[in-house]
């Protein structure tokens, strides 16, 4: 701690807020979602009321649920990301997300284990790749008619050869497994940060995948 | 019967002489994770997740296997064993195709309680996506060796307490697996007498009862201690 100089003047104190609170600079939140089916964002959205309580100190600055800006801001406190990383888009939001951003959490079974979207790493030939494998799956041998594999590049982004969860790809701060988290879980995770502690991410209740 | 003494984590225990150190943790009233042992079946010694410290020794000695002797002083929890247990459950995870979402014992899972108990909250382990099978063909039952952990409880049960010895180890390496009679499908196997007693003890979601959909499997896991004590001591639940 630093001893104050006497010749400055102390700083005014922050104006309290309408809460009783001293007013501090909002939380600047963040959530993206990748390779995830939204069940990690539904359940965000569970968190109901308290979602007034974020509101308050937090503001959503990129969000598929919360806001309609498009580029991935700078200066991002905190990101949520559900998903695992599947393709060349995911690929590069990632890599701005962890650029741009203080803390960014793991959030949800696929973007901590790949989880469901990682089970066409099942289909690997001998080099490792399922890509193709997959779409060939999909597209053509399940196919009851008009059979092909999707062609649009610079639309339909292409797939990376393996599923990978998204510590594998950039590092992460924070894991919040479950398949989803439940809304409970969420918010015993970030209620911390919105205090500028780390959450405690241990027991059953906080950590048990599925 | 003669009383031993030793020191667990510090804390000396009385216990019956020819138990395992596994017991003397117990008597110590100090918690480590176990897989692949059970109450009621030999030990084995297969998932190393009871590793401990025995002072004196620089190699580890899992706590269910290992006999206890007089004057042994050993540690349960230091950070060295903390790592390997968490790297040895990461392993687990990473080695097989695990997907608790849709997985029949999601919830009530001994492999997603160890993980819980050694404070897993991603594996440092690429996942490996081995090719593994699920074997159907049994009228009543199903495995899927996506989800065996090669803990040989179901080898165990089958043999020792049902007596009917269905199931075997095969293979080597990252190829073993549990087989079914002489690698047959499990439903061929005329030893089978559909007992389920090796549904009871999987820990995992490997072996279930085919009308057991997501998080639908319950666990029995006691009932080879129970049926022990039955046989051996005369002893029923009701008693
Ligand atoms: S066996 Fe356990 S750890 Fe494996 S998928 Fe099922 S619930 Fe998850
Ligand atoms: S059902 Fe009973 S007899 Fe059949 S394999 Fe399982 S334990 Fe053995
Ligand atoms: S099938 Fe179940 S009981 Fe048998 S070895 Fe695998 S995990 Fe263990
Ligand atoms: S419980 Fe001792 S080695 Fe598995």
């Amino acid at each position: 701690m630093t001893t104050p100089d006497p010749s400055t003047p102390e700083p005014a104190a922050p104006e309290p807020s309408a809460a009783g609170l001293p007013d501090r600079p909002k939380l600047r939140l963040a959530t993206v979602w990748l390779a995830g089916c939204s069940g990690c964002h539904m359940s965000f959205l569970d968190l109901d009321e308290f979602l007034f309580d974020l509101a308050a100190v937090a503001d959503v600055v990129f969000s598929p649920v919360g806001i309609d800006t498009k580029t991935y801001p700078e200066n991002v406190d905190v990101c949520l990301v559900e998903g695992a990383v599947a393709n060349v888009d995911n690929l590069e939001l990632a890599r701005i997300v962890r650029q741009r951003t203080r803390l960014v959490i793991s959030f949800g079974d696929c973007a901590v284990t790949a989880n469901v979207p990682g089970l066409r790493n099942l289909l690997a030939s001998a080099d490792g790749s399922s890509q193709q494998a997959v779409l060939e799956r999909g597209y053509l041998e399940l196919a009851d008619t008009g059979a092909q594999l999707p062609f649009a590049p610079g639309i339909v982004p292409e797939l990376l050869p393996r599923v990978l969860p998204l510590h594998e790809v950039i590092a992460v701060d924070l894991f919040l497994p479950g398949c989803p988290p439940s809304a409970q879980r969420i918010k015993e995770a970030i209620a911390p940060l919105l205090a500028g502690e780390r959450p405690v991410m241990e027991g059953a209740e906080m950590i048990r995948f599925g | 019967m003669s009383v031993i003494t030793l020191s667990v984590n510090g804390k000396e225990v009385a216990i019956p002489e020819g138990v395992s150190l596994l017991e003397a943790t117990r008597a110590a009233g100090v918690d480590i994770p176990l897989l692949c042992h059970l109450d009621g079946l030999e030990p084995v010694g297969a998932c190393r997740l009871c590793l401990v410290e025995v002072e004196g020794s620089n190699r580890l000695m899992p706590a269910c296997t290992t006999a206890a002797s007089e004057g042994m002083a050993i540690h349960t929890h230091t950070h060295q064993l903390l790592d390997y247990r968490r790297m040895a459950v990461e392993l687990f995870f990473a080695e097989g195709n695990h997907i608790c979402a849709f997985c029949v014992a999601n919830g009530n899972c001994e492999l997603q309680n160890v993980a819980v108990q050694v404070g897993m909250d991603h594996s440092r382990f690429p996942y490996q996506y081995p090719q593994r099978v699920v074997d159907a063909s049994h009228p009543l039952f199903a495995i899927d060796h996506n989800r065996c952990i090669l803990c040989t409880r179901c080898v165990r049960v089958c043999d020792e307490i049902e007596g009917a010895h269905v199931w075997d180890v095969g293979s080597r390496g990252s190829h073993c697996h549990i087989v079914a009679g002489l690698d047959q499908p499990w439903g061929e196997v005329e030893a089978c007498t559909n007992c389920g007693k090796c549904v009871d003890v999987c820990p995992t979601g490997a072996i279930f009862h085919k009308e057991d959909t997501t998080a639908e499997k319950l666990r029995h896991s006691d009932r080879p201690a129970l049926l022990k004590a039955a046989r051996d001591e005369h002893v029923w639940r009701n008693q």
